[in-house]
């Protein structure tokens, strides 16, 4: 290790004050607790569940897919399967993925502080998410939803035979856990920093979160304000959205898109800061453009909130707002291309290793380089009137949601999983598996590109014989796509029973939550009071390749 | 430091996860304030649709914010003025030192105002059941009295009243809550935890409430005041 002033600590010695996981066995120690990370722990095996279902319900339609005609369900259980999958994934796993796990867990020790600014309403919203996903699974049990994840009326407040105004409050009350989330950490960044950690020393998954933070508190109260509206449209036949009562449609889905196109930057920002952290790591250098990547994240954050109309090209909206819409949307591409080019800025001539991390964080950069771009063509005024509605949207949004947010969630877990839990898992399962979900992937979704350009429709329950092969491709892919997840599952679970014990810092990284928490961390974090005196990612200069392990 | 919560002086508790009272005190001071965003951006998206739709159907809007007792709208818009001085007053207490018995007097009275404000909504409300100007199916039944009142465009004063009774209704939920914490607060007040040098629950309480009174202060001139001005000379009841 370099004497020069850059030195990687190994982390503290194993403390004698038990650690969060040992600090109380009860299952009411767990139930009521204040702390963070048993918090974030609640929040993983609920999200696990519901990720579960989810992906389930997408093999389910994958499975009915493959071939043109309805063999397995009638088309309204297949209206049912696509929008539950869609609100499944995106409410219940994709916006709390990463901030109400890894966030939870690693916000207050990376900032070098106890716990979160208000730890009592940090446990109140996994209550509320809870009670939210218990809604939803109402929902199922009830008979399900066929609206679509987007609930357009007057579809859903007029027309629709199913638990509409139930999916709706749903959503609403899951929204309030998303708030609570991102007023916690929004007040925890600004006030509970340990003294040093000055906000351009701060780690970019701060900075990422930070970002977050402010779409959830912006955003989501417009899209529990929306839902509502058109629930209590619905159950009490008032007249706000349906056309017939001389309401406005376009109203609603401008209304849903102002907060549900930010919530794509809920998903994905978060999955852009653990990328960096791990990037940082496996490559052994500070992160290029380190400023440039932080004030990156508050541009999409800020921009990302007035690009809506670019889902509405083909609502009849005025064609000067289509073509503010378009130009912003190309804008927005900018700080996500930024992030990306200082990624691989990053990479060139640092000591990059591929541990199983890293292997994520680099089909992330691939994927999220084709989804990002997909989406300029769906920007595009002209392109956008033939593909809008076909599988080629399908494809582009799951290359973001699950190409790059699911692949960062999976690099996060992996990372932080000998933090998080005290043991490291298998490196071959955990690498095959990757590999595996990386091919699962692509076979999944690029033919949908194809079959989008050629002009399948979403949301279609039969289709044309000739897009049979392309169909066949991406359904093999799905059931690969399971099979890797399920691989990697099962790999990590048996790593939390049975992995071998690791070290407070198995990777050498830099970062207090290496350097200066155990593995896993006492309850308080932090045997001392870290005090900061450097900046992140400041790993000695020509170190030998990683030393991990 | 100890990783208990520990008294200090006046009974205000530092939290174990902060380093001192300062850090407390601005962090409860960001938390409130940040959520109080939040519910401008919640009722942000109604006053969206008010404004659309006023717009779209600017006689239906005139016409049916006729239909609202400005008299019963003022005197709640007066009574919950009252109601923020009485609360800024109970805060003011406690900053300068003074002790419990006026305090909890101050938020009684504060309590006694919001109480009125809703029993007034309550008659208001029920006066709209009598006229029959409830936004459901019926409202837009041809021979019935919203249908006699705004002719052909009963639909969309239909969709007025709509968003009368949610964004009120909305408001007078939050006065609900409002009320509910404000036995909480008084509850800790008889304790004594406010104190000149400590009072963070007594001013985010305030701070809440003050925000209800104010978007009370948008939505009596946008619903009630608005029609009557539009009606030009001598459009007043
Ligand atoms: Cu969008």
């Amino acid at each position: 290790m370099s004497s020069h002033a850059a030195t990687i600590r190994p982390g503290p010695e194993r403390s004698d004050k038990p650690s969060y996981l040992t600090d109380g066995h009860t299952l009411k120690s767990w139930l009521l607790t204040v702390d963070h990370k048993r918090i974030a722990i609640l929040y993983l095996a609920a999200i696990t569940v519901f990720f579960s279902v989810g992906g389930l319900l997408a093999l389910l339609i994958r499975a009915e897919l493959f071939t043109p005609k309805g063999d397995l369900f009638d088309s309204d259980t297949y209206n049912k399967l696509f929008t539950l999958h869609g609100i499944v994934m995106i409410f219940f796993f994709l916006i709390p993925s990463i901030p109400a796990t890894l966030g939870n867990f690693l916000i207050p020790i990376m900032i070098g502080a106890k716990d979160v600014a208000f730890p009592k309403i940090n446990l109140l919203s996994w209550y509320v998410y809870m009670t939210g996903g218990s809604m939803a699974v109402l929902v199922i049990v009830l008979g399900g939803v066929d609206t679509g994840w987007t609930l357009y009326p007057p579809f859903s407040s007029t027309y629709s035979n199913t638990n509409v105004a139930l999916t709706a409050m749903a959503a609403f009350v899951t929204g309030f856990s998303s708030i609570l989330t991102g007023l916690n950490f929004m007040v925890t960044i600004h006030k509970m920093r340990a003294p040093g950690m000055t906000w351009f020393r701060l780690p970019l998954f701060i900075w990422a979160h930070y970002a977050t933070s402010l779409v959830m508190l912006l955003g989501t109260p417009v899209i529990a304000i929306t839902v509502l509206t058109m629930a209590i449209e619905r159950v009490f036949h008032v007249g706000i959205f349906d056309p017939t009562a001389g309401g406005d449609p376009v109203l609603f889905q401008h209304m849903f898109w102002f907060y549900s196109h930010p919530a794509v930057y809920i998903m994905i920002l978060p999955g852009m800061g653990v990328i960096s952290e791990v990037i940082a790591c496996f490559t052994r250098k500070r992160i290029f453009g380190y400023a440039f990547v932080a004030m990156s994240s508050l541009g999409i954050a800020i921009i990302g909130f007035i690009v809506w109309g670019h889902h509405m090209y083909v609502t009849g909206q005025s064609t000067y707002a289509d073509i503010v819409f378009s130009i912003l949307t190309y804008i927005v591409a900018v700080p996500s291309a930024i992030k990306t080019f200082n990624w691989t800025a990053t990479m060139y001539k640092g000591s990059v290793s591929m541990d199983t991390p890293m292997v994520y964080a680099m089909c992330f950069m691939g994927l999220f380089l084709i989804g990002g771009l997909t989406g300029l063509f769906c920007a595009n005024l002209g392109l956008d009137v033939h593909i809008h509605d076909t599988y080629f949207i399908v494809a582009h949004f799951h290359y973001v949601m699950v190409g790059s947010a699911m692949f960062a969630y999976l690099a996060g877990l992996h990372f932080w999983f000998p933090k998080i839990t005290g043991r490291m898992y298998s490196e071959g399962p955990a690498k095959f598996g990757a590999i595996i979900i990386f091919i699962g992937f692509n076979l999944t979704f690029f033919p949908q590109f194809i079959l989008g350009y050629l002009g399948m429709p979403r949301r279609y329950h039969f289709y044309p014989e000739e897009w049979q092969v392309l169909n066949v491709l991406s359904s093999a892919g799905a059931m690969t796509l399971g099979a890797g997840i399920l691989l990697s599952m099962l790999n990590i679970g048996w790593a939390i029973v049975a992995g071998a014990k690791a070290s407070a810092n198995p990777w050498m990284a830099k970062g207090l939550e290496w350097e200066n928490a155990s593995s896993p961390p006492i309850t308080a974090n932090f045997d001392e009071a870290p005090i900061v005196t450097e900046e992140a990612y400041n790993y000695p200069a020509q170190l030998p390749s990683a030393a991990h392990h | 430091m100890s990783d208990q919560a520990h008294a200090v002086p006046g009974g205000v508790r530092l939290a174990h996860h902060f380093d001192d009272l300062e850090q407390q005190h601005e962090s409860a001071q960001l938390g409130m304030w940040a959520f109080m965003l939040t519910e401008i951006m919640f009722f942000g998206g109604l006053f969206l649709c008010y404004i659309v739709y006023r717009n779209l159907y600017p006689e239906a809007w005139q016409l049916a914010s006729h239909q609202l007792n400005v008299l019963m709208g003022g005197v709640n818009t007066a009574v919950l003025i009252c109601s923020s001085l009485t609360m800024a007053l109970a805060i003011r207490t406690a900053q300068t030192g003074g002790g419990r018995i006026p305090q909890i007097g101050w938020l009684a009275l504060t309590l006694l105002f919001g109480t009125a404000f809703l029993v007034i909504k309550t008659f208001e409300y029920k006066e709209k059941f009598e006229h029959g100007l409830i936004p459901g199916p019926s409202f837009i039944d041809p021979s019935g009295h919203a249908a006699a009142v705004f002719g052909a465009e009963v639909r969309h004063a239909r969709i007025f009243f709509s968003l009368y009774f949610i964004m009120t209704g909305l408001h007078a939920f939050h006065m609900i809550v409002g009320i509910g914490m404000m036995f909480w607060t008084m509850r800790c007040s008889w304790k004594g935890y406010y104190t000149a040098s400590n009072y963070d629950g007594l001013e985010m309480f305030g701070l809440y409430w003050h925000f209800v009174d104010i978007v009370w202060i948008f939505l009596f001139p946008l619903l009630y005041l608005l029609g009557a001005h539009a009606t030009g000379g001598g459009g007043h009841h």
